[in-house]
C-alpha cells in the first residue's frame, strides 16, 4: 500500500509503539459527517412529529405556535442539510480519493466485488479476519451510496419540492424543484416516498453506529476516532 | 345563425338592461382579480365578439360536472354562461336528438374548423377498441378524436377527464383514460375535482371567452388562477395546524372547537384546489366547513391512494396493505433486533476464539 508511515515517537525520538497512521478524513469531511448527523437527527425527529403530530395543545390557537415550530426547525434543518450537501459534493471535487468515495460504487472493478464478498464473509462470520483498508471498506462504501448518499439527494429534492407547496409557484424552490410533481403529480405520493426516505436513512443510522463501534473494537484499525482526528490508526503491521 | 351576433347582442334580446350587464362585468372582473381595468376589457370583449362555441360531451361519467355547472352562482349560468357561449351541443339537456343532434357535430366541425371549444366531461375507455362507451352508435373515443380534430382548445371537466377517476381506479378493466393521454396535439384545460366547483367552470369559460384565449395553466396542465394554491394554503382552520390543534376522533373537543382535521387524514396539504376560497354553492361552506377532511378529489388517481382517512399512499407491494411509515417502523425493528443479534454473536465468537487462542 502506498500511504505515508508516521510513527509515534518517545522523548529519545525512537519509536516508541510502532503503529501507522494515515490522514483519511479531511476536515471538511470530518464537519460535513457530524453536521450532516445532527441535520438529519433534526429532520427525523421533526419530520416525525410533522406526520404524525403530538397530542393536541390547549388554549386559543393565537396563543401557540407549535406546529409552526416544528416545521420552521425541519424546513431550517433541511435548508443546512442541502447546503452542507453541496459543499461535501464540490469537496469530492477538489478534496483527497476518500471524500470521493461514497460518491460511487466501482461496479466494473473485480478486485472490488471479490473485497466486497469477503467483508460480507467477515460480517457473517465466515471470515476470520477482515481485510485492512484506508478509507471505507467495500461494503460500507456500497452501503453508503445506495443508503446515504442517493437517499440524501433523494430527500433534498423531494424535501425542495414539498417546500415549495407553501412557498408557492413563483418561488425558486418551485422553479428548481417543480419537475417532481411531473414525475409524482399527487404530491401525497411525495410525501409517502419522503417517510420513506426517512426511514431508510435512519436503517442505515443504525447499522451505521453499530458497525462503527463493532469495527471500532473488532477490525484493525481505528473508526471512531478517525471521524474526529481524521487519523486512521491500523493496530497491527501485519500486510493484507 | 346565432354565430354573428356578438355576446352583448345575445345579453340584451335576453331582457337584461344595460346596467346589469356591466354589473356583472365588475363583479366578474373582481372574482377573477383583474381590477377595474380589468371589467371594462370585459366589456368591450362581449360587446365585439362573436360567441365561442362550445361542444359538450360525454364520455364515461356520472354528469356530476353538468350537475355542479348549471349551479354556477356567480355568474349565473342560466343569465349568462348559456348566452355568453353558444352551447351548441350537449346531449344530457339539449333539446335535439338523434340524427338532428349529431347534424350539429357536423355542422360545427366544418364551420368553426379551428375555433370551437370541446368541452369534455367523463373520459373514453380504450378497451376492446372503446366497446364500454358507445354513444351515438360508435366508440366514445372515435367520436372524442374526430371532434378534436379541429377545436380550438379541449376542456377536461372533473377528476375522470383530467385524471381518470373511480372508473380508471385499479384494475380499470375498461382502461378508461383520461383525455390528455388520447389527444396530444391540441392544448387541455384540465379542471379537476368531482365534481369541480361550478364557479371554477364558469370562471375557466369565461375567461376563454372574453380574451379568446387560454388561462395559463400550470405543469398539470390545469388553470394557475383556481388550482396554484392547495386547500390547506388558505383553509380557515389553518391556524389550528400551525398551532397544533388537532380534532383527534370525530365526536372529540377539537372537533365541536373546530381544530384542524389533518390527524382525521385530511387531504388539504396535498390537494390543489379553490374550495377553501371559493367554497361551493354560493360560498355557503364546503367539506372542511362542514367537519370533515377534503379527500382529494380533484387530484391524480385518488382513488387508488388507499384510505380518504390516512395521509400517506397505501403501498401494497409488500403484499399486506401497509403505508410508509409501517413499513418503516418494521424495517427498522427488524434491523434493530438483527443489529442485537449480531452483537452477541459477535461477542460469544470472541470469547471462544480467544479461549482456542489461549488452549494453543
Amino acid at each position: 500500500m502506498s500511504y505515508s508511515e508516521t510513527k509515534a515517537a518517545d522523548a529519545h525520538g525512537e519509536q516508541a509503539i510502532d503503529r501507522k497512521s494515515v490522514y483519511v478524513y479531511e476536515a471538511p469531511v470530518r464537519i460535513w459527517h457530524w453536521v450532516n448527523a445532527l441535520a438529519i437527527l433534526t429532520l427525523a425527529l421533526t419530520g416525525y412529529f410533522i406526520g404524525s403530530p403530538l397530542p393536541s395543545v390547549p388554549g386559543e390557537a393565537s396563543a401557540n405556535f407549535l406546529m409552526g415550530y416544528i416545521r420552521f426547525t425541519h424546513f431550517a434543518a433541511g435548508q443546512i442539510l442541502a447546503i452542507f450537501l453541496i459543499l461535501r459534493v464540490y469537496w469530492a471535487f477538489v478534496g483527497n480519493k476518500h471524500a470521493r468515495q461514497i460518491f460511487y460504487v466501482p461496479f466494473w472493478s473485480g478486485r472490488y466485488w471479490s473485497e466486497w464478498l469477503h467483508e460480507v464473509k467477515w460480517y457473517t462470520f465466515l471470515a476470520r479476519q477482515p481485510k485492512k483498508y484506508v478509507g471505507h471498506n467495500p461494503l460500507a462504501q456500497f452501503t453508503m451510496f445506495f443508503m446515504v448518499t442517493l437517499p440524501l439527494f433523494f430527500m433534498v429534492i423531494t424535501g425542495f419540492a414539498l417546500y415549495s407547496e407553501g412557498t408557492g409557484r413563483d418561488s425558486w424552490e418551485y422553479k428548481l424543484f417543480g419537475w417532481v410533481f411531473s414525475i409524482f403529480p399527487n404530491s401525497q405520493d411525495i410525501h409517502t416516498l419522503h417517510h420513506l426516505g426517512m426511514w431508510v436513512i435512519l436503517t442505515f443510522v443504525m447499522v451505521h453506529i453499530y458497525v462503527a463501534v463493532r469495527e471500532d473494537i473488532m477490525s484493525r484499525q481505528s473508526i471512531i476516532s478517525s471521524m474526529i482526528s481524521g487519523e486512521r490508526l491500523f493496530k497491527d503491521e501485519e500486510d493484507d | 345563425m346565432a354565430a354573428t351576433e356578438t355576446f352583448y347582442d345575445v345579453i340584451r334580446r335576453q331582457g337584461i338592461t344595460r346596467r346589469s350587464f356591466t354589473k356583472f362585468c365588475s363583479l366578474t372582473a373582481a372574482s377573477l382579480g383583474f381590477g377595474p381595468a380589468g371589467a371594462k376589457a370585459m366589456e368591450q370583449a362581449l360587446e365585439t365578439k362573436e360567441r365561442v362555441p362550445v361542444i359538450w360531451m360525454h364520455g364515461l361519467e356520472c354528469t356530476c360536472c353538468s350537475e355542479s355547472f348549471i349551479r354556477s352562482a356567480h355568474p349565473l349560468v342560466k343569465d349568462v354562461v348559456l348566452s355568453m357561449i353558444s352551447l351548441d351541443y350537449d346531449d344530457t339537456i339539449m333539446a335535439a336528438a338523434g340524427k338532428q343532434a349529431e347534424a350539429i357535430l357536423e355542422e360545427t366541425k366544418q364551420k368553426y374548423k379551428g375555433k370551437y371549444i370541446l368541452a369534455v366531461e367523463g373520459n373514453p375507455p380504450l378497451n376492446e377498441d372503446g366497446m364500454f362507451c358507445i354513444d351515438g352508435g360508435k366508440p366514445f373515443v372515435e367520436k372524442l378524436k374526430w371532434m378534436a380534430e379541429d377545436a380550438m382548445a379541449i376542456i377536461a371537466w372533473g377528476a375522470c377527464a383530467s385524471w381518470g377517476c373511480v372508473q380508471a381506479a385499479k384494475p380499470n378493466p375498461t382502461q378508461a383514460t383520461p383525455i390528455d393521454k388520447v389527444i396530444k396535439d391540441k392544448p387541455i384545460i384540465k379542471v379537476p375535482g368531482c365534481p369541480p366547483i361550478a364557479e371554477v367552470m364558469t370562471g375557466v369559460v369565461t375567461f376563454i371567452t372574453t380574451f379568446g384565449r387560454l388561462p395559463e395553466l400550470d405543469r398539470q396542465g390545469r388553470p394557475q388562477m383556481f388550482y396554484s394554491q392547495r386547500i390547506h394554503d388558505k383553509c380557515y382552520r389553518r391556524p389550528h395546524f400551525d398551532a397544533g390543534q388537532f380534532v383527534e376522533e370525530w365526536d372529540d373537543e377539537g372537533a365541536r372547537k373546530g381544530y384542524c382535521l389533518y390527524k382525521m387524514g385530511c387531504k388539504g396539504p396535498t390537494t390543489y384546489n379553490a374550495c377553501s376560497t371559493v367554497r361551493w354553492n354560493g360560498g355557503v361552506s364546503f367539506p372542511i366547513q362542514s367537519g370533515h377532511g377534503c379527500i382529494g378529489c380533484s387530484e391524480d388517481g385518488f382513488w387508488d391512494k388507499g384510505s380518504f382517512y390516512d395521509r400517506l399512499t397505501t403501498i401494497n407491494q409488500f403484499g399486506i396493505e401497509a403505508n410508509a411509515d409501517q413499513i418503516g417502523r418494521t424495517a427498522a425493528g427488524v434491523v434493530g433486533a438483527g443489529i442485537v443479534a449480531h452483537a452477541a454473536i459477535t461477542a460469544v465468537k470472541r470469547v471462544t476464539t480467544k479461549r482456542e487462542k489461549t488452549d494453543a
